[in-house]
């Protein structure tokens, strides 16, 4: 019989398979950070119990760090005490923590891939939904809730039902592949299966406009997986996810063993089925921005804010949520995009503050200053990708041109540190989410790639970055 | 967790429909690091004014109900984001059952992970159990609801139920495994991060 990709990881990790019930499947990565985490060791402590596989467990601070000054005391208290909870934590408890000055800190789905820890073929959990991040090295890694993190701890397992699988299949070549990119790929995708289109499903993305990807840009596409309504999404590993992990802090030491069987297993047999199945043409790509309040609120970059009648076609709820959406965005149907002015740019997040989105950034950023009603930053996604960043002088071009240049963290992509956008404050973002007040109540949010948050800073409104380059 | 048979208590009467889990446990007091600890926040804009004093009107401030363990509520409780706070707020605050015509899903199953009874009954019965004023007597073994001489039986899925009974988590279950889960660890290749 034939299986996909994710039923050979799935098939491999069951440990207890019943019918009807649920089945226990083994985890073999768990990474814990300091927002979801504290009930659950508070739970084991509770109860007497250990952490069963502190080797297949680390930890890292990034929800609620500042990105300011280290150096200086952390001015909110609560987010201060739950820093200082993992610290404990984890000391108690036998786990490796990259906490707030260690080298490796970072976003918690930057550093698994960057450290070597994130493996092909493995199960990988974190309590936090955008774990579906490293699906792009051919794992299956989901998001869960502070529950199913105590019981991760303590077991090393999950009893979860088997999801049904969904083949994204993106083919064609993207005109100029360096304004267009895997974040428009994406946004695109949302845009026509919704936000709900994944839901119950795990997305595989398939087809040559995947493989021409880099593993960072991949990352980008897995990581918007749940805003699909999908727990996760994968890509099936080739050269470039091996060359990607090999030479990292944490590889695994028969490195090359492991790459020979990965090779000869880790794909979806030809003809496998695929419970559901999508296919898009990237040819006619254009750079996205969205609009609205949800991630599948998109509109490309040479379009219009669509009239909530148009974007909800005949169903009345799509039809009343787009009127909410504009009435909070507070924007006109019909304003071309190009014509929406900002005020604020947010270059970040696990979805885009990696070396390569930093690099192409910079590209257009380099020589130009920021628009001045616009205030800009730029926050690493980790220590790592600021320290790689700061050897090829990004900080500088970005430092002159008044990009802010950053600790790294989540930021502003949630606002549980300091930075957040005012009440009313326009932002174009290169994070995931573009829900009513996630950013800070009342902001406003429209998701973009790098290279369109870049030129939209200089500019003080979107513009069509496939102009710049 | 504790083991879950009977409960002889009062009943707190709570007519309102789609309680969301914000007006439960409102966001500004998710960032404890315990799972104790909630009750005093729970339905915190209800029960308090703005000074932070109790309204007498609020059922939860009536000294009579003070040490009821059942709250008996309207249609789709615990509604909203899926946060776990707004049962252990509920349970800290001393809520051990919770019955209303029904329930969000995310909520539902909450609610057994953390060792609170949540019960559907229909509009009418959970109508007339509103008015009821003296103490109820409920045992989950036979899934009953006394109160003077009268008495109402409850559905409940039969793994949920020993679960309960015998005061199991999800945790305790599955350690019931731990020969598989050893099983597997030596007969896979599980590469260790160190
Ligand atoms: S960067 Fe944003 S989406 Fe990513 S883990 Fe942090 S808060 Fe979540």
């Amino acid at each position: 019989m034939t299986e996909t990709l994710f039923e050979k990881i799935w098939n491999s990790h069951v440990v207890v398979e019943r019918e009807n019930e649920p089945s226990l499947i083994y985890i073999d990565r768990h990474l814990v950070h300091e927002v979801t985490s504290p009930q659950a060791f508070d739970g084991l402590r509770l109860n007497n119990r250990k952490v069963r596989r502190p080797d297949l467990t680390i930890a890292t601070i990034d929800h609620n760090v500042p990105t300011t000054d280290r150096s200086l005391p952390m001015i909110d208290e609560t987010s201060s005490t739950q820093i200082k909870t993992l610290e404990q934590n984890c000391k108690d408890f036998g786990i490796k923590l990259f906490g707030i000055n260690d080298p490796n800190q970072g976003i918690v789905h930057v550093i698994g891939p960057q450290l070597g820890i994130t493996l092909p073929g493995s199960t990988i959990v974190c309590g936090d939904s955008h774990t579906s991040t490293q699906g792009a090295f051919g794992a299956f890694a989901f998001g869960i809730g502070t529950s199913e993190v105590e019981h991760t701890l303590a077991t090393q397992t999950l009893w979860l039902e088997k999801p049904k699988t969904f083949e994204i299949l993106a083919n064609g070549q993207r005109k100029n592949s360096f304004a267009v990119t895997s974040k428009d790929i994406i946004l695109s995708i949302i845009k026509k299966i919704g936000t709900d289109g994944g839901t119950g499903h795990v997305l595989e993305y398939r087809g040559n406009a995947i493989s021409d990807l880099s593993m960072e840009q991949r990352m980008t596409i897995c990581n918007m997986s749940i805003e699909a309504g999908s727990r996760a999404g994968l890509i099936a590993p080739d050269s470039k996810t091996f060359d990607y992990i090999n030479n990292r802090e944490y590889t695994p030491e028969n490195y090359d063993n492991l790459v020979d069987t990965w090779k000869e297993n880790l794909m979806s047999d030809p003809n496998s089925k695929f419970d559901k199945s999508f296919t898009i043409n990237v040819e006619k790509i254009e750079p996205q921005v969205s609009w609205g309040t949800n991630p599948a609120m998109v509109s490309d970059v040479t379009g219009t804010i669509p009239t909530p009648e148009d974007y909800g076609k005949n169903n009345e709820i799509q039809v009343e949520s787009a009127k909410k959406a504009l009435a909070y965005m507070n924007l006109e149907p019909e304003t071309p995009i190009v014509e929406i002015p900002i005020d604020r740019v947010f270059i970040g997040s696990c979805t885009n503050a990696r070396l390569e989105d930093l690099k192409d950034a910079a590209e257009i950023v380099k020589g130009k200053k920021v628009n001045s009603n616009v205030n800009a930053m730029v926050v690493p996604g980790s220590q790592m990708v600021k320290h790689e960043a700061e050897k090829l002088g990004l900080d500088k071009i970005f430092k002159d041109a008044n990009f802010e240049w950053r600790e790294s963290g989540c930021s502003m992509c949630l606002g549980m540190n300091p930075d957040i956008l005012k009440p009313g404050e326009r932002c174009a973002s290169t994070s995931n989410r573009n829900f009513e007040g996630r950013q800070g109540s009342g902001g406003r949010t429209h998701l973009v790639s790098p290279v369109m948050a870049a030129a939209s800073a200089i500019s003080g409104h979107f513009v069509d970055v496939r102009e710049w380059c | 967790m504790e083991p879950f048979s009977k409960v002889t208590s009062k009943i707190t009467p709570f007519d309102k429909a789609n309680v969301d889990t914000d007006q439960i446990i409102p966001k500004q007091f998710l960032k404890l690091i315990t799972k104790s600890g909630f009750g005093k926040f729970l339905f915190y804009d209800w029960r308090f004014d703005q000074n932070g004093n109790p309204k007498n009107d609020f059922v939860l401030n009536n000294p009579v109900y003070q040490n009821s363990q059942i709250l008996v509520t309207n249609e789709n409780f615990g509604c909203g984001s899926s946060r776990e706070h707004a049962v252990w707020a509920l349970k800290d605050f001393g809520f051990r059952v919770i019955i209303a015509p029904s329930f969000a899903d995310i909520f539902f199953s909450n609610c057994f992970k953390n060792g609170v009874l949540p019960i559907i009954l229909d509009v009418t019965q959970v109508e007339k159990l509103l008015k009821v004023q003296d103490s109820v007597e409920l045992d989950l073994n036979s899934q009953k609801i006394t109160f003077g001489n009268e008495s109402i039986t409850f559905e409940i899925d039969s793994h949920r139920k020993t679960r309960l009974l015998e005061g199991l988590d999800d945790i305790d279950l599955t350690l019931k495994e731990n020969k598989n889960i050893e099983n597997f660890e030596n007969n896979s290749n599980i590469i260790p991060i160190f």
